[in-house]
């Protein structure tokens, strides 16, 4: 998984981390063998957890649109929300409360603007299909799904700083901006590291 | 299950007297005990099973090749169960101020050649972990786990803050650091109940008839709140036993069900045992003891695994989520699982397979 080793590599090791969204724990384990990390995984649905328990992981059942109040203020050296961000409710809550909790966080999402995507959507006519969006337009968890420009433009807006950027296409990994209209072109994925 | 695993109830006295949290000693205190699998050489592979409420020492297995049932919580210990006694050495006791083989209210006062009735000290959670401790001592354990459910998930919360250094991991299940107003309310209606039976008699009943009116409707009101409106109506619904009979009998399936339980219990439960140990769990406030939650937690060094119930009223999963914020805030190792169901409270004796992967999983990591 790319997006996998794009923010295994960013994270520093032994840090704190918080993972929102974690699934099954693989990101969160993988962490914790490559990066020596500790930390806390909160995840909403039930059997995920149960194989996040079963990885040793510390898990808390959850739901990222209710808050994270249960966190002091900058307790975590990340939170991650690993595509996570398109999915929930209040992406805005979500992201204002993970930045209040951690030191830096790492986002990532797929980009609406691929060109793939953009093709799909002008040639067939229909809501885009592709790997990294597999579901249907009726039954997609993808509520609030975005471009790479639509975040530079949500952080600029709120004071976000935007410290490191990775943008992932198939098989490669480039990071720091070109020319800004061409890698929303060519990213399928979008990796970030932001603070507040 | 073809070939049934027997147990015997063991009883060890404790040759000391106990200091208790209201400031009064209690001797000559015995405490009725069971264990399954084997504890190892490093002595740390004990789970020590806290029963709730009205249950006892006879957790798992069962007492003679007669008896129709198991312990109480036989579907989650054994070889291969999520409590692995191929792995670890389980230990369930019964409570202080209880009236299964543990010194309680029905037991004799040395002092007098009586049982005490209510001369018997008013017990807390943590004297009845002081007890188990003894026991746990006795019994030659260095490290453990705690595990229990409803106000056996209160005791294991309090052994992992009084004796941090032992405790290990902790499994909380169905679940509050605190009873609510409410839950309090309904364990006073149970008392009332018991303390107005015209056979009450000041606890002084040992001698003739019982409180089991009193005793029995106590039990009628905990069953309510065991359950919650969608158990009832999946069990019951609105069905008659046969027809309306236009008298103040019992027709509703819903209300023979609660005779019936009443009725079963007063054969297996003392009222005064009652009495003192919902009293127990409506004392029990570890946050007011401590200032709060947080600080109370502060010293515990164990794991933590908290479980609730989606339909659970009585320790709902808001009440559980405060322990493990508390345990969060205090940087502790915590994980959080709230089950859907819809048995009600009493979820944490059915939903056994649920579990099972969940305290498998804990307790594999």
């Amino acid at each position: 998984m790319l997006n996998y080793s794009a923010i295994i590599q960013l994270v520093k090791e032994k840090s704190k981390i918080l993972d929102l969204g974690c699934g099954s724990g693989a990101l969160f384990k993988m962490l914790i063998d490559k990066k020596q990390v500790t930390g806390v995984g909160i995840e909403i649905d039930e059997n995920c957890v149960i194989e996040a328990l079963e990885k040793g992981l510390s898990i808390i059942q959850g739901d990222l649109d209710k808050g994270l109040k249960q966190f002091p203020d900058k307790c975590f050296d990340y939170a991650i929300l690993n595509q996570t961000l398109q999915s929930t409710n209040n992406p805005e809550y979500v992201m204002e409360e993970m930045l209040r909790v951690a030191k830096r966080s790492i986002v990532s999402f797929p980009n609406f603007a691929y060109w793939k995507v953009r093709f799909y959507l002008f040639f067939k006519g229909k809501m885009p299909k592709s790997k990294v969006l597999p579901y249907e337009w009726y039954n997609t968890p993808n509520i609030h799904l975005l471009t790479v420009n639509d975040f530079f433009e949500f952080c600029k807006k709120r004071g976000i700083k935007i410290e490191e950027s990775i943008y992932l296409t198939r098989k490669k990994a480039r990071s720091g901006i070109l020319i800004r209209t061409i890698t929303n072109f060519f990213t399928e994925e979008a990796v970030f590291v932001i603070t507040k | 299950m073809d070939e049934k695993i027997l147990v015997e109830t063991k009883y060890y006295k404790i040759d000391k007297p106990i200091k208790l949290e209201c400031g009064r000693e209690l001797k000559n205190i015995q405490v009725a005990y069971e264990t399954y699998g084997k504890l190892n050489e490093q002595r740390d592979n004990a789970i020590l099973i806290l029963h709730a409420l009205t249950a006892d020492a006879h957790a798992a297995y069962y007492h003679s090749h007669e008896d129709k049932k198991p312990g109480w919580w036989d579907t989650m210990i054994g070889d291969n169960k999520a409590f692995d006694t191929k792995r670890f050495f389980v230990i369930c006791s019964n409570v202080l101020g209880g009236c299964k083989g543990t010194t309680g209210p029905s037991s004799i006062n040395p002092d007098t050649g009586k049982e005490y009735a209510l001369d018997f000290p008013v017990i807390t959670v943590n004297d009845m972990v002081k007890v188990q401790k003894e026991l746990i001592e006795h019994l030659g354990v260095k490290k453990l786990i705690v595990v229990g459910g409803s106000m056996g998930g209160m005791q294991a919360l309090e052994w992992s803050i009084e004796y941090p250094n032992m405790v290990k991991s902790t499994i909380i299940i169905a679940c509050t650091p605190r009873l609510t107003a409410q839950g309090i309310a309904f364990n006073a209606v149970g008392r009332n109940a018991i303390i107005s039976d015209k056979n009450f008699n000041n606890g002084n009943y040992y001698n003739s008839e019982h409180p089991e009116r009193g005793l029995s409707i106590a039990r009628m009101v905990g069953h309510i709140t065991y359950l919650c409106e969608e158990a009832m109506h999946n069990k019951f619904g609105r069905d008659f036993k046969d027809k309306p009979s236009f008298d103040f009998g019992v027709d509703f399936q819903v209300e023979s069900y609660l005779e019936h339980q009443g009725r079963i219990f007063v054969d297996r439960f003392d009222a005064n045992s009652y009495l003192y140990i919902t009293k127990a769990v409506d004392y029990y406030d570890p946050a007011r003891k401590y200032g709060s939650l947080e600080k109370a937690m502060e010293k515990t060094n164990s794991r933590f695994l908290i479980i609730s119930f989606s339909s659970d009223w009585l320790f709902s999963t808001e009440q559980a989520k405060i322990m493990a914020d508390a345990l969060i805030k205090n940087n502790k190792e915590v994980s959080f699982v709230e089950l859907k169901s819809a048995c009600g409270h009493d979820a944490f004796l059915i939903e056994w397979e649920k579990q099972t992967k969940i305290i498998e999983s804990f307790l594999k990591g």
